[in-house]
């Protein structure tokens, strides 16, 4: 396949985890769609190329992992491995629903295709660390991923764990740092800095860093993803510049971390997304 | 189970903690998935030893135990059994969301040992002196908490809790301690242990308070009062059946704990006689105190954790009958 039909086909899937995300958060109402848009474009390359994984056989012990450090992305990941085939999508539009296997958090004991559990913030780089060492002491070849947040970054265990991952050289580990530069009570620069900021910590903890311009821009992601495969000896950091609330018609304006509109904003979200994504396909 | 009691009061020649180390040795030797992860403390318990003879098994995360514990959840989704070690106080506090969240929460069965229990800290003082480590994991739902009494037991244990499937916290003391039991002894996770048969009290004690119980047995059995004495070593799922069976026989109980009696074993026990057959309780154990820098015999006194007060508590809690 040529790229640039491979790129499109990453679009398509992207707006349509977009679609199905907001779906799935307005089936109940509310939910964090800020922190769940950014996100998805990344997803869509994960899952929709790079990845080894199973929708049959989610616990597949060569598949790679993805770990949704900021696990209030959950509504993205449920949309994204549902429409990949880990179980039909429309299970997702439970989010919240009173014994749910789609909590707002990602869940490992509920979901199929969660590898693991996430929502206490800091917690999922440990144990996505602690995956790619285990595979790599078992000699498996496969990659762990891991999301973190900007606001997420605040949190002393990202930073115990970047040394960890550093020290034992797990060049199979990818951490994506999604940089839409916003937390719950304000900007990020406002509310708790990250110094000469979030990549150079990284690569002061000698991590290899890639810096994306647009982190909502699938091929950029795509380049940085196969540029990371190449490096060995140290684990790779790529910070994506995203957009909190991407593409939702009512969060993007606000970057707000959780939203709660009205029946007509869904109605208007929804539409403008399903819109969005006819004219990606007809492109 | 079964196990020889020897009785003599006398310290093991071997620091306890090579209990631990001998077993993850055996274990490590025949499974490869089988790891251990410390941070920092390899040189306190000597498991440097093990990560010479299984560089693939034994991983040192460094001064950072909120960390250790998540790469062990980790791990464990992985496929492995991970036990991860620190002092108590670390081991519980200060790593105890990721205890919670990702790995007990997560239904990862990982394996956490604090050493230094109690009053054991001794000479590392009251910030690394934890009367608090156990009521913390009693908290996790479907947890195991064992306070393991001697090398024997220490070493039985490591291995039960690698075949148990689930999340646990074991205390373990590091230097020599009192030998309790043979070597060879066999227990079984839940199952307390009845060492002594009495009529008039009934003491039930765990870890370094085993041997202080069967001492205080002695001499209550010189002043004709004749007392039962249970290992209760495991504190979570406790042995409800023999707590009951033990206050219906002697209609009084004494428990006795290297913790602090808020949310410990004393609690515990009192939970299940309260429901089940109420008798008058006494609870040796730490009250509302924090810990201290000092000898463990001095702190053994101060905090009254000790034979003589087991004594007095068992005759004051068979006045109360």
């Amino acid at each position: 396949m040529q790229k640039t039909e491979k790129m499109k086909e990453l679009r398509v899937f992207a707006q349509q985890i977009r679609v199905e995300a907001l779906k799935t958060i307005g089936s109940l109402g509310f939910g964090h769609v800020g922190g769940s848009m950014s996100v998805v474009e990344t997803l869509a390359v994960l899952y929709g190329d790079i990845m080894k994984v199973d929708p049959k056989n989610p616990r597949w012990e060569d598949r790679d992992w993805c770990v949704m450090s900021k696990g209030h992305a959950g509504p993205s990941m449920y949309a994204t491995l549902g429409l990949k085939g880990f179980y039909p999508i429309e299970q997702a539009y439970t989010l919240n629903q009173p014994h749910t296997n789609f909590p707002s958090h990602t869940d490992r004991t509920k979901t199929p295709g969660v590898d693991l559990t996430t929502g206490s913030l800091g917690q999922g780089m440990s144990s996505a660390v602690g995956a790619a060492l285990a595979n790599k002491v078992d000699g498996r070849d496969n990659h762990v991923f891991v999301f973190v947040g900007d606001g997420e970054c605040d949190e002393g265990q990202v930073w115990e764990a970047a040394q960890f991952a550093a020290h034992y050289k797990l060049d199979h580990l990818i951490c994506f740092v999604d940089s839409n530069k916003m937390q719950l009570d304000g900007s990020v620069d406002q509310i708790m800095s990250h110094g000469k900021g979030i990549g150079a910590k990284f690569d002061a903890f000698g991590w290899n860093v890639i810096e994306l311009a647009d982190g909502n821009d699938v091929e950029q992601i795509y380049d940085a993803v196969k540029a990371a495969y190449e490096v060995s000896g140290k684990p790779t950091c790529i910070v994506l510049n995203t957009v909190k609330g991407k593409g939702c018609t009512f969060a993007e304006p606000s970057g707000a971390h959780s939203s709660q509109p009205t029946k007509e904003q869904w109605d208007e979200a929804i539409a403008f997304a399903e819109a969005e994504l006819e004219k990606i396909k007809a492109q | 189970m079964s196990f020889t009691l020897i009785g003599k009061h006398e310290k093991d020649s071997r620091a306890n903690r090579d209990g631990y180390v001998t077993a993850m040795e055996e274990m490590m030797k025949a499974d490869r998935n089988v790891v251990h992860i410390d941070c920092d403390l390899y040189n306190c318990i000597n498991t440097a030893k093990l990560e010479k003879e299984f560089p693939g098994q034994c991983f040192n995360a460094g001064i950072a135990e909120a960390d250790a514990v998540g790469v062990a959840a980790g791990m464990t989704a992985a496929g492995k059994t991970a036990f991860v070690h620190s002092f108590g106080c670390f081991a519980s506090r200060r790593a105890f969301d990721q205890a919670f969240m990702s790995a007990a929460y997560a239904k990862l069965p990982v394996h956490i040992v604090g050493s230094d229990p109690g009053v054991c800290a001794a000479y590392n003082g009251g910030t690394h002196m934890p009367f608090e480590d156990c009521a913390l994991y009693l908290a996790i739902p479907d947890s195991i908490v064992v306070d393991p009494t001697d090398y024997a037991m220490l070493h039985c244990l490591t291995k039960k809790l690698a075949a148990s499937g689930k999340f646990s916290y074991m205390r373990m003391v590091r230097k020599n301690i009192i030998k309790v039991y043979e070597d060879g002894a066999d227990f079984e996770i839940g199952k307390g242990v009845t060492l002594k048969e009495g009529k008039d009290v009934t003491i039930i004690a765990s870890g370094i308070m085993v041997d202080e119980a069967l001492k205080a047995q002695e001499t209550l059995e010189a002043e004709g009062i004749s007392a039962k004495v249970v290992d209760m070593f495991t504190w979570k799922p406790i042995d409800e059946e023999l707590i009951v069976t033990s206050a219906k026989e002697t209609g009084a109980i004494v428990t006795a704990e290297n913790h602090q009696v808020n949310c410990g074993l004393g609690s515990a026990v009192a939970q299940v006689v309260a429901k089940n057959c109420p008798v008058p309780m006494e609870m040796i154990g730490v009250q509302n105190r924090f810990g201290q820098v000092g000898a463990q015999g001095f702190l053994q006194e101060e905090y009254n954790l000790t034979a003589a007060d087991i004594v007095a508590a068992a005759k004051k809690v068979i006045s109360r009958k």
